[in-house]
């Protein structure tokens, strides 16, 4: 778009030409479920942004709409206007954004391992030379002029302060300096304006991640913006010049880093209105006793490890269990139902657990609905009443009819069960028949919490039961947990990446942060405290 | 059919037919069902259990044992010999997961050729089975006329009209059918099926996966080799050397014309499935033979079969 002189003279009057990008009143959904609501941010030249959130605030999908990547397209775009340099900036494509001057550091490591670290900076823009080959058969085949890309990967390296060979290959090197290769290669592109760090150093030790802090503040000097993104509060208060804080796909606020406060931040990131009227209605009195004691629990479940984990549960309490994604609350009650490699010590009643065994959790009543509803919740294509009845029928040998040796399902029972239990828990369906694929999400939760009951457990673990539900449903899922616990003296241990809901139902939540508990809160503590642990920082220091 | 009937082919011949090899082959896709259930998939191995059914075969007719004696004492060494070959094989299916249809492809030609090996050197004595210049190594075809050929074909067989009725084999596919049928009510069964729908469900709820796997190929492998020795006493001819190969395409290519997927299958896929499969071939061939070149009713036979094994499992890959 070219624009006139007195365009331009106009807005150097008014100082926008300062901002680098800006972004207008953004909307975003996927399906019905809205992830941006009107997200305005502006991007200034030389200037380091954080942007601070939830899981689920909604980063992610806005780096992903700044970046072109192809799910935004392939969901039907987004609403609103995005200005890079005064220019419309509509990316469709990676590659936009590229040659518009915006690179991107992805949390997961982009880099060939086999190839050096000169390939992996020069991939896809090698420098060339002609070859007897390329004469005939054109470009593509042209000779690669390693000396000249060397260079280049030196000069890019040497920007970041690294002194590294550029011919060694990337397996092997430590994690710090892959992530200065991936940020060496972004400033080889040359036009790079605006440089996207996702938890860039989630990866990293302390003495790295203090380097590369260092590192991202020369670049800035040298002018290019960066949009840093980090759950690591403490970093992003010390590195950035303004702070934008999402939260549930809306922006709080976005100030100047010198004007908040840490505590201020983990507020505002966490929290929400919640309705505490009801949790409040009585007082509950919860006994000492513990149902379930874990000590030294480890769990190796990939992308959720649990490393060493202690907690008590006691009997009759609703335990909430939340944490950012990747911390290891998952891995949890997963761990505890053997479905993955463990190691530790779990008593239940008094008595010690086998390990790594499903049957025997299943059998000392403990039951478990998982965060995987649809893979490891539910038989899809058999009916509502399999679905129901098939755990006790496995484990308990209920609904068997018996003629001598042989065990046979026994059809009307399963039947008469379900139907009883489609009543109780107003599972909408058109006959117990139907297959459960066909049912919607808070349905099929549903069905799965009908399942567990049908093993009348003393304890049930229930891992984020309103993850892909809508908020209708949400509630009814909850209330039906409220009511096993009140009714029928079910403990309950939630897992939910939602701190709002844990906060509407539990007794007591405990923040899980790298594998272990940080500490544990009353629903009521503030929403500043649930932020600053769930950021890691340790809760005696939280709590003083 | 209204083609038969056009050219004069003869419709009573035709039905019998139908129902001949409606029961000589039920059994053998019947084995294709508790591999669908335990999870491996279609189980083109069955192969190595028609082998078992062989030997099982060889074995009596070289004790001269005739009619029912001849076909039980086949059975009853036939299935052990399956049952054994069937547990290695789950196990070494256990350790391929994913990969199953594919690897008992390969299996089963390795096994197959193999086995050429082992007929060349068998220690059989009997005239019958061996060369008819002498020598040792058994015959391609063995004939089974003087002893189990057509038991159950004649056992209890009426005619109406001028259909003839087999109804011992026919009662021999029904005791198969109901027991299958009855284990996969039974707990056991329910276990197994479910293994083989949703693995991670069934570990969940304290399944252990691969030995209802194993199970499963035991019970596939056994079932394929009883019905190799049923389809053999109403061919009348034992196949030896490579034709055992040829055995899992149809059984397959029939399971799955009776709406069974790679996931889900039960008995009456199998009888729908075998029903249609088998009448598409006695009906259709005589018709093209007429119209067409003769040999073109065994391409159009493998092509059928085939084309159907193609459509069903790229149809999965969309649904997964």
């Amino acid at each position: 778009m070219e624009r006139s002189f007195f365009d331009l003279l106009l807005l150097k009057l008014r100082g926008d030409l300062m901002d680098l990008l800006q972004i207008k009143g953004v909307n975003k959904s996927y399906g019905e479920n809205r992830v941006l609501k009107d997200v305005s941010l502006t991007i200034r030249e030389g200037e380091i942004h954080g942007l601070v959130g939830e899981n689920g605030a909604g980063k992610s999908t806005l780096m992903n709409i700044l970046f072109g990547m192809p799910v935004i397209h392939s969901t039907g775009g987004y609403e609103g206007e995005i200005f890079f340099e005064e220019n419309t900036y509509n990316p469709t494509s990676p590659e936009d954004a590229m040659l518009t001057g915006i690179g991107m550091v992805h949390q997961e490591f982009m880099l060939i391992p086999g190839f050096s670290i000169t390939e992996n900076i020069k991939l896809n823009r090698e420098r060339t030379s002609p070859s007897i080959l390329s004469k005939i058969f054109g470009k593509g085949l042209e000779k690669l002029d390693m000396e000249a890309m060397a260079g280049d990967a030196k000069k890019a390296l040497k920007k970041l302060d690294m002194a590294i060979d550029e011919f060694l290959p990337v397996a092997g090197l430590p994690v710090g300096h892959m992530q200065f290769i991936e940020i060496a290669r972004e400033i080889d592109k040359g036009k790079l304006k605006l440089l996207i760090l996702d938890e860039p150093t989630a990866v990293l030790t302390e003495a790295e991640a203090a380097r590369f802090l260092k590192v991202i503040r020369r670049l800035a000097q040298e002018g290019i913006s960066i949009l840093f993104i980090s759950h690591r509060l403490d970093e992003v208060k010390e590195v950035t010049d303004r702070i934008t804080i999402l939260r549930d796909g809306e922006v709080v606020k976005t100030v100047e880093t010198k004007e908040i406060s840490l505590n201020e931040i983990a507020r505002l990131m966490v929290g929400r209105p919640i309705d505490f009227s009801k949790a409040k209605e009585e007082s509950r009195h919860i006994g000492e006793e513990n149902i379930l004691e874990i000590k030294d629990l480890k769990v190796n479940m990939p992308g959720e490890e649990v490393k060493g984990l202690r907690l008590k549960v006691r009997r009759g309490e609703i335990l909430g269990i939340g944490g950012l994604a990747g911390q290891g609350k998952i891995g949890i009650a997963n761990g505890i139902m053997g479905l993955y490699e463990s190691s530790g010590t779990i008593i239940k009643d008094g008595k010690e657990l086998s390990l790594n065994n499903p049957r025997e959790a299943l059998k000392s009543s403990i039951a478990f609905l998982s965060e995987d509803r649809r893979g490891v919740g539910l038989l899809l294509d058999d009916s509502i009443e399999f679905n129901i009845a098939f755990s006790s029928l496995e484990v308990q040998e209920k609904f068997l009819l018996k003629f001598g040796p042989l065990k046979l399902i026994d059809n009307k029972a399963v039947r008469e069960h379900a139907n009883r239990m489609i009543e109780e828990l107003d599972i909408r369906c058109i006959s117990p028949r139907q297959k459960t694929r066909s049912l919607s999400g808070g349905n099929q939760q549903k069905v799965c919490i009908a399942r567990a009951l049908t093993l009348k457990p003393d304890l049930l673990l229930v891992s984020e039961p309103t993850r892909g539900i809508d908020i209708g449903a949400k509630k009814l899922v909850l209330d039906t947990l409220v009511k096993l616990n009140r009714e029928y003296g079910v403990t309950i241990v939630i897992t939910s990446s939602e701190l709002g809901e844990l906060r509407q139902i539990s007794d007591r939540i405990a923040i899980i942060y790298d594998g272990k508990v940080a500490g544990i809160l009353p629903p009521d503590a503030s929403d500043e405290h649930f932020g600053l642990l769930m950021a890691g920082k340790a809760i005696e220091k939280v709590v003083n | 059919m209204i083609f038969a009937i056009y050219l004069d082919i003869p419709l009573s011949g035709l039905i019998t037919d139908i129902l001949v090899r409606f029961g000589m082959n039920a059994i053998l896709v019947l084995s294709m069902v508790p591999g669908i259930q335990s999870g491996i998939g279609l189980n083109f191995n069955i192969p190595l259990g028609i082998i078992c059914g062989l030997i099982g075969a060889l074995i009596s007719v070289e004790f001269q044992l005739t009619g029912f004696v001849g076909l039980f004492a086949s059975i009853l060494i036939a299935a052990p010999l399956a049952g054994i070959t069937g547990f290695f094989y789950g196990k070494m299916l256990n350790r391929v997961k994913g990969q199953e249809m594919t690897v008992g492809n390969y299996v089963g030609y390795s096994v197959v050729s193999f086995m050429c090996i082992f007929w060349l050197l068998a220690p059989f004595k009997s005239p019958e089975l061996i060369w008819a210049y002498g020598g040792s190594g058994l015959r391609v075809t063995v004939s089974l006329e003087s002893s189990i050929r057509h038991v159950l074909n004649d056992f209890l067989a009426f005619n109406i009209g001028s259909i003839r009725i087999p109804t011992g084999l026919m009662l021999f596919f029904a005791v198969f059918a109901f027991v299958i049928w009855l284990y996969s009510r039974s707990n056991k069964g329910l276990s197994m099926i479910v293994a083989g729908s949703n693995e991670k469900f069934a570990l969940s709820n304290g399944i252990d996966v691969d030995r209802e796997r194993i199970k499963g190929t035991i019970m596939s492998t056994i079932l394929a080799s009883i019905g190799i020795i049923v389809y053999s006493q109403a061919f009348g001819f034992l196949q030896l050397y490579n034709a055992p190969l040829y055995s899992a395409m149809p059984a397959a290519a029939a399971i799955l014309i009776g709406g069974a997927s790679i996931k889900r299958a039960n008995i009456f896929h199998v009888i729908m499935g075998t029903i249609l499969f088998q009448s598409l071939l006695v009906v259709a061939l005589p018709v093209i033979n007429v119209i067409a070149e003769g040999s073109m009713s065994e391409v159009i036979r493998i092509i059928v079969s085939n084309g159907i094994i193609l459509y069903a499992l790229t149809r999965e890959e969309e649904l997964a």
